[in-house]
Order: structure tokens, then sequence, then C-alpha cells
């Protein structure tokens, strides 16, 4: 049974949740999301939020496995369950916390920024938001969140284009760094993949779902 | 391609003087920016969500502010954090100023102010509507030309 393949969203588009209970703000950030290749789903409130990812309390886990949720961005100050509370109640989801979420806040209030980062949250992003502030959130959690499947992927594509490389070393294991200078790679992926709790944590994800 | 180039000079200047005269500012210009093949009227799409959310909430904040009995300020300010927001992320950087005077008012629980500021903002919204309206209409007529849209920094 092929495991990672199905699991994840498509390879090659990171699915992502938004949520803000302001329709200008969603059909923005839907945009923003959208220009920077990623599948976008908008929910106006984080009951809605919850439901999309089966977390309803009320009504039991409904099961919403279609397309997995690989980044949740959220507006602060919302009615009802704040972008705040739905943090908490991601974070203390055995199933869903290592979900990474993006706090969006009119208001650049530090004991606010702070209380979302110790809740667990990746950033904070002051509104009115940019494509530049999206971008950035999309490369930092490709660079943290990157599952096995994608970098056997990389690794495989790196041993390719070191083969056709005259300069590069002939030995073509996944751990030779590129001769590129220019290479953005930080570490080798073999590495990374061992060594990172997070990849240890999504390893299990992975097994649970079987 | 000389009309195209006449309508594309005045859709220019136009736009120079929304954003010379305070009505849009950089977010406006970033929300050109990602108008594409894609989403071609996204612009207009979003500014007719944005005029939609005004006409709300100036609605909940004249009935909040009309109450004999005693303004209940929080929910005048909840709706004025709203518009705040919505004029903030669309880049109508007027509305948005007379927000954060109106937000100081509900604070201070002061009506008259308030009263004041809702006219203000009723004032600015209109003036917005009217001539958003005539850079789309600008817009219009350039693509009806064959022309292409400039994007005005």
């Amino acid at each position: 049974m092929e495991v990672a393949g199905e699991v994840l969203a498509s390879e090659s588009q990171l699915h992502v949740l938004a949520v803000d209970d302001s329709h200008v703000d969603r059909k923005v950030i839907e945009k923003l999301l959208k220009i920077s290749s990623c599948k976008v789903t908008t929910v106006e409130s984080g009951a809605r939020a919850l439901q999309f990812l089966g977390l309803d309390e009320e009504k039991g886990s409904l099961g919403f496995n279609g397309l997995k949720v690989n980044l949740i961005i959220t507006d602060y100050s919302m009615p009802g369950m704040t972008g705040y509370e739905l943090l908490k109640k991601i974070k203390r989801s055995s199933t869903f916390r290592e979900i990474p979420v993006v706090i969006m806040s009119s208001e650049n209030i530090l004991t606010r920024i702070d209380s979302c980062l110790e809740e667990g949250a990746e950033e904070f992003l002051v509104k009115p938001v940019k494509l530049s502030d999206v971008k950035r959130v999309m490369n930092d959690c490709i660079m943290r969140g990157e599952t096995e499947g994608n970098k056997r992927r990389r690794v495989d594509k790196r041993k390719f284009e070191d083969d056709n490389h005259a300069s590069s070393s002939s030995s073509s294991s996944s751990s030779s760094i590129p001769s590129s200078p220019s290479s953005p790679l930080p570490s080798s992926p073999s590495t990374a993949a061992t060594s990172s709790p997070l990849h240890s944590l999504k390893r299990a994800k992975l097994r649970d779902h079987n | 391609m000389d009309v195209v180039n006449q309508l594309q000079r005045q859709f220019i200047d136009y736009s120079a003087s929304l954003h010379r005269e305070g009505f849009l500012d950089d977010q406006f210009t970033q929300l050109q920016k990602l108008q594409d093949d894609n989403s071609p009227d996204f612009v207009v799409e979003v500014a007719s969500l944005f005029f939609e959310d005004c006409e709300k909430l100036i609605n909940n904040m004249a009935r909040a502010l009309e109450q004999q009995q005693g303004v209940d300020f929080k929910q005048v300010d909840a709706s004025v954090h709203q518009l705040k927001g919505s004029s903030s992320s669309i880049g109508a950087m007027r509305v948005k100023d007379v927000c954060i005077a109106f937000r100081s008012f509900c604070e201070a629980q002061n009506r008259e102010g308030c009263l004041r500021c809702l006219q203000q903002v009723t004032h600015e919204y209109s003036l917005l509507k009217n001539k958003l309206q005539t850079l789309f209409r600008l817009q219009q007529q350039i693509l009806a030309a064959g022309g292409s849209i400039p994007v005005v920094e």
C-alpha cells in the first residue's frame, strides 16, 4: 500500500486552510496563496476550520481526509473562537498538532505575538498581508516541514543532476554536496531525515495512517 | 494604438491622483499586481466585497449609535475594527484613517465624536466608490480597445 503518496497532498502543491471572518481578507489571502502555487480552502471561522479538519467536538470526526492540510493560516481577531483559541486546539490535538499554524493580525501587539509563538505558531504576520509575506511563510514551511517522500525525490533529483555535472564528484551518494556555489540546500537530506524530531514524528504519523 | 495610449495615459494620471490625494495607498497597488489572466477581475471583485462590507458595517454602527437607552460602544467599536481591517486590506487609506479616529471616540465613549466619524466614514466610502468606479471604467475601456492595464507604482 502506497503510504507516502496517498497521505500527502499532491506532491507539487501544498494545501492551505485559510481562516478569516472578513470576506475581503479571505479573497485576498486566497489569491496570495494561489499565486504562491498552493491549493486553498477558505473558511470564515475557527469552528468551521475545526469541522473541515474533522476536529469538531460536537459532531465528532467527519473524516475529512480527502485533502490533507499542510498549513493553517488564521486571523487572530474573530468573533466566537479567536485565532489564538484555534491555534491552541490544533496544537493540543494529537492528530493535527504538527500542522504549522500562522497567525495574521492587524494589531502589532508584542504580548499577543509572544503568546501565539509560545503556543506553537510558526509565524505572526501583520496585516495587510503582502505577497512577500506569504512567499516567505511557504518557503519556511517547505524547509521545516519536508516529508520523507519529498526528501527522497529531492535526493533522486540531485543524484541525476550530479551525474550530469562533469565537475561534480563521482560519488553519487545522497550526502554529496552539489558543486554549484548557488545551491540553496542547507544540509544533506539524509542527515536531516534521520536527526530531525519533526521527521520522526511525521514518520510515526504516516505509520498510524496505515 | 493611439486611442489605447491615450486611455492608458488617462488611467495612469487618474491612478496617480488617487494615490496623491490619499484615497489609495500601496496596498491597492499590491492587489493590482496580483491580478492576472486567471483572475482578470480580481481587483473589481475585492472592491465589490469591500463596498458590501462598508454598507453593512456602517448600518450596524448607525443602529448602535441611535440607541437612546444607551450606546453599546463595544458593539460600535467591533464594527469599526472590522471596517478598519477591510479598508487596510484593500488600500482604502482615507477610510482607514477615519476608522482610527473613530475607534478613539468609541474608547472614550464619546457619542458626538462617534456620530461625526460615522458621517465622515460614510462620506469617504461614497467618494472612494465613485472614484474606483471611474478607474475601473477606464480599465474596461483600455481592455476593450485591445490594450493592457499599466501598473502604477
